[in-house]
């Protein structure tokens, strides 16, 4: 919990990791890619307060004992989830497994919400995977990673068929939020592998689920928001854009706020610090104490202290069913609804 | 040209018409550049770099492909050489654009088209993002957007970001003359209706809130990877 000016906000970091990206895990053939991966990790850290960057030595394997103290202890977060991505072919262990983030939410009860992955390619074998993952960690959601290399494939949509098997795995065991993340690869390559529309299909045919876009679609920040207006169960992922924006192009963060605060709303956004890309001390008591600079950003929606607490963590303790302290909770009626108006206004069009 | 610039001034000259496609900016003014040289007798060689090792392949082979084609129609030039360094797919693009092999047969069995479908729809969120930048001056200065339905390129002043749109337009076969309307569906040219004019400028705006945020993301990553200035590299 983080109090500030007498206001308690409870915080919900959706999306963070505990990775292992140290040479020791390096596939051999595969050195490259993987010290390309977290080398394009930790340039985005540059992009936060000079005084929480790391060397590369501790970026590529912080400890156990690192993520308590910048996450729990020093980081104001109550409860932290767990999003595994994979990337087998470059790390000989997988770069942060379903199984390494276990170790520390069985350690650290209630501490955590471990979610899970799944990838389309994998078929039956994929699907055994993920439904062991559910009976014995009780997952509630996965994580998606469209543009992870497999076997020569470059990346998959959620539009295909076998993914659409998937999504009904998950409406079937339970797991109703899926955090989608795109990348920079896709088959074919000549099309654009930040495209959301798969997101926006698969959103129409399974309206039970939730899909939570992380980096809310970063590059395509328009892209996603022309669709998450017009798609109840669109959630933007802040990861990313406190992160990446907030310290280093203040101007564009406020810019890129009132965007997301405009056509998503205030109730469909949740906080992500991405550790250890960032730590989410700063980023926590930053944006608590955020406002827009000036009076050039009079026309996108204004920012309440309700705001704040429905971003750092009441939205995501809606999705993921967390208990939150009744201190901490708004009071009825307090807080501006989502952009309805907007959504017509796009359906119109 | 009247002036006459060295041989490396006239490669970045020609440099500088080469966009990066999503962030519709010059790869010179974005660092991207690391090195533009030319021999006595006429080699150019052009080391290009990017972001991240992971940056997209596809915008990537075409900044290679557009910066190659760019600077051989330079006078005097008689070979070219561009390398992209520091990337997954370099070899793979750096070899397709020199056999000018295209797209598809640089990644053998990864792509199913060459990327002409991908510049046009980056074209037309350029035209957006310059149609906020066109008007927002013009709301601004106390213009009513329902004003902004009728008027035509020619009555608005003259701005870099109006030479910007119409040459966008132009490229994508966009009416780009005196009389025609500045508000108009990139998809199709057709004109923006009285109703729907205010959520195509929101659009617009959003269009342009992304694409500088992203290059602002960009410019600092290409920061931390090279802690060096490209040639033509424009701050910000």
């Amino acid at each position: 919990m983080y109090e500030k000016d007498g206001e308690k906000y409870f915080v919900v970091d959706s999306h963070m990791h505990y990775w292992n990206a140290a040479p020791d895990n390096w596939v051999e053939g595969a050195e490259n890619y993987a010290k390309g991966w977290i080398e394009c990790f930790h340039a985005y850290q540059s992009l936060g307060p000079a005084e929480t960057h790391w060397p590369i030595e501790r970026f590529q394997k912080y400890s156990e004992d690192d993520l308590m103290k910048d996450v729990f202890d020093d980081g104001h977060v109550d409860v932290a989830v767990f999003q595994p991505t994979y990337l087998k072919e470059w790390y000989s262990e997988g770069f942060n497994t379903t199984e390494r983030n276990a170790i520390l939410a069985e350690k650290y009860p209630g501490k955590f919400i471990l979610n899970t992955r799944w990838d389309p390619r994998e078929g039956d074998a994929g699907l055994k995977t993920l439904r062991a993952n559910v009976s014995r960690y009780g997952c509630k959601g996965v994580k998606l990673y469209t543009a992870e290399w497999r076997q020569g494939s470059r990346g998959w949509k959620l539009t295909d068929p076998d993914a659409y098997r998937y999504l009904e795995a998950c409406q079937e065991l339970g797991i109703t939020n899926i955090h989608v993340h795109k990348g920079p690869t896709i088959w074919p390559l000549d099309k654009d592998a930040f495209d959301v529309a798969d997101v926006d299909h698969a959103a129409t045919d399974f309206p039970a689920l939730n899909f939570i876009v992380e980096h809310v679609g970063l590059p395509r920040i328009e892209d996603f928001c022309f669709m998450a207006t017009q798609e109840p169960n669109v959630y933007a992922g802040l990861s990313v854009v406190i992160g990446g924006l907030m310290h280093a192009r203040p101007k564009f963060f406020a810019k890129v706020m009132g965007e997301l605060l405009f056509w998503v709303g205030e109730d469909k956004m949740t906080f992500g610090s991405d550790y250890g890309i960032w730590e989410p001390r700063w980023q926590v008591e930053g944006f608590v104490d955020w406002d827009y600079p000036s009076d050039e950003f009079s026309d996108y929606p204004r920012v309440t202290t309700a705001t704040k607490k429905k971003i750092l963590g009441l939205n995501a303790a809606k999705l993921y069913g967390i208990e939150v302290p009744a201190e901490c909770r708004l009071e009825p009626g307090e807080g501006t609804p989502a952009a309805q108006d907007d959504a017509q206004l796009v359906a119109r069009a | 040209m009247s002036t006459i610039l060295s041989g490396e001034a006239q490669i970045l000259a020609a440099l500088e018409t080469v966009r990066d496609p999503e962030l519709d900016e010059p790869i010179t003014s974005l660092g991207f550049v690391a090195s533009c040289t030319i021999s006595a007798g006429g080699a150019a060689q052009v080391r290009l770099r990017l972001p991240t090792y992971f940056c997209a392949p596809n915008f990537a082979f075409l900044m290679v492909a557009d910066a190659y084609d760019a600077v051989s129609r330079v006078d005097g030039v008689r070979s070219v050489e561009v390398v992209l360094e520091d990337h997954f797919a370099a070899e793979t693009i750096n070899g397709g654009v020199a056999a000018r092999a295209g797209f598809v047969r640089s990644f053998d069995g990864e792509a199913v088209a060459e990327l002409d479908q991908l510049r046009a729809d980056f074209l037309r969120k350029a035209v957006m993002a310059g149609t906020d930048q066109v008007c927002r001056p013009l709301l601004a200065a106390g213009v009513q957007p329902a004003a902004l339905v009728t008027l035509t390129l020619g009555e608005v002043p003259p701005s870099r970001a109006l030479d910007r749109l119409r040459q966008r337009r132009a490229e994508l076969g966009l009416p780009a003359g005196d009389d025609a309307l500045l508000l108009i569906d990139p998809g199709t040219g057709a004109r923006v209706g009285d109703d729907a004019v205010p959520l195509h400028l929101r659009r617009a705006r959003t269009t342009r809130v992304s694409v500088d945020a992203n290059a602002g993301i960009c410019r600092g990553m290409l920061w931390h990877r090279y802690h060096a200035r490209g040639e033509g590299e424009e701050e910000t």
